[in-house]
């Protein structure tokens, strides 16, 4: 039997693609199209092919920070994911202290990005800041504008106070999803706490750590109003990750057309490592 | 347009993406294809064997470009063939 397709249906994405087109699809060819002139000004623009690229591809500037910015995505998913996990296996499931703690949870992910950089900068600090203060006072040589073990110390742990609410929450909302079936067979072949974690908690999860992983993952790649609010950078070049390189280059120099190759380059490389996250979890979860 | 700053290659790149996707939609509408596996590690459609094509050819470009001084067709001649070898083969 011929079955009928009705594709008017398609008509109703139209006007996401048209959205689509105008915030990410013409913008990004107008950066295509940067990325191979020397640009001036708005009528004088010179071909010159694949230079730029050439250019920022050998630049030692650019491997530093592409180095410090995998670095640091690491270490935020190291720390986030299972933090995250833990938090939301550790929070009450009924009553108001579930309500509470959900609330609590959510306040640091309300703030803005530049907020959560001046709370730092002023909490860090060893002379005003109850944080650096603390450390100083116990005996702890701490200072994140001087010393760029601080720096990153700080800049870590900001982005972890800031993020791991959102893996939490959303580990929270998967764990509460796991029908209740699940534990009472884990009850009845009397499973460890551990065993009910690894083979029941964890495989039900894998969908939602999907999405934290993909989420943190391209947020700390991308990350630049709170490290820039918070140390600028330094001390020297410590902290300064591949979108505040970028900023410095596109808006700092005014040099357009490096710019645009390095913001294809760093496109590409987020394309490819979360297509390759994407790709590998769910081929995981097919083949279980 | 004129702030887009377009150029003759950009505009031809853009153009043969734009024709690529075309083809493919007429190609999935006629015969629309299954998942199946090739020598990539993974069970492909055509679309993803697309993506995963101009995806390395990117860095097929990217590496050329970073580590010779050589014409840049060379490097397209060699993403073309790695391109059909992964939609065929794929």
């Amino acid at each position: 039997m011929n079955k009928t397709e009705n594709n008017k249906a398609w008509f109703l994405v139209l006007p996401v693609f048209l959205l689509v087109a105008f915030s990410a699809v013409i913008p990004l060819m107008t950066v295509v199209n940067y990325s191979v002139q020397d640009i001036f000004d708005q009528n004088t623009a010179y071909f010159v092919g694949a230079e730029w690229y050439r250019e920022v591809l050998q630049d030692p500037r650019l491997h530093d920070s592409l180095i410090r910015q995998f670095i640091f995505s690491g270490c935020v998913l190291l720390i986030e994911i299972p933090l995250g996990i833990a938090v939301a296996l550790m929070m009450p499931t009924k009553g108001k202290a579930a309500s509470l703690s959900l609330i609590l949870l959510a306040i640091p992910l309300l703030i803005p990005w530049n907020v959560v950089g001046t709370i730092w900068q002023v909490f860090g600090r060893e002379d005003i800041g109850l944080f650096g203060w603390a450390l100083n006072s116990i005996g702890i040589d701490y200072n994140y504008a001087s010393n760029p073990g601080d720096a990153w110390f700080t800049v870590l742990l900001m982005d972890v106070w800031h993020w791991t609410s959102l893996v939490a929450l959303l580990c929270y909302s998967g764990l509460r999803a796991i029908p209740e079936a699940y534990y009472q067979a884990a009850r009845i072949d009397r499973a460890s706490k551990w065993a009910i974690f690894r083979y029941i908690q964890l495989p039900k999860l894998k969908s939602v750590l999907v999405i934290g992983i993909l989420l943190r993952f391209m947020d700390s790649f991308m990350i630049y109003t709170e490290p820039f609010v918070l140390t600028g950078g330094g001390p020297g070049n410590s902290t300064t990750f591949l979108s505040q390189t970028l900023t410095k280059m596109a808006i700092g120099q005014f040099d357009l057309g490096p710019a645009a190759a390095f913001s294809l380059i760093y496109f590409l490389i987020v394309l490819l490592v979360s297509w390759l996250f994407f790709t590998s979890i769910s081929h995981l979860d097919k083949s279980e | 347009m004129s702030w887009m700053a377009w150029t003759l290659p950009t505009a031809v790149f853009f153009s043969v993406i734009a024709a690529i996707l075309v083809c493919m939609t007429v190609f999935e509408l006629r015969s629309p294809c299954v998942e199946r596996k090739g020598f990539l590690p993974i069970e492909t459609t055509r679309g993803d064997r697309l993506f995963i094509g101009l995806l390395t050819s990117a860095y097929i470009h990217l590496m050329y470009v970073g580590l010779t001084d050589m014409t840049l067709w060379i490097a397209l001649g060699i993403s073309c063939v790695w391109l059909f070898i992964v939609m065929r083969w794929g």
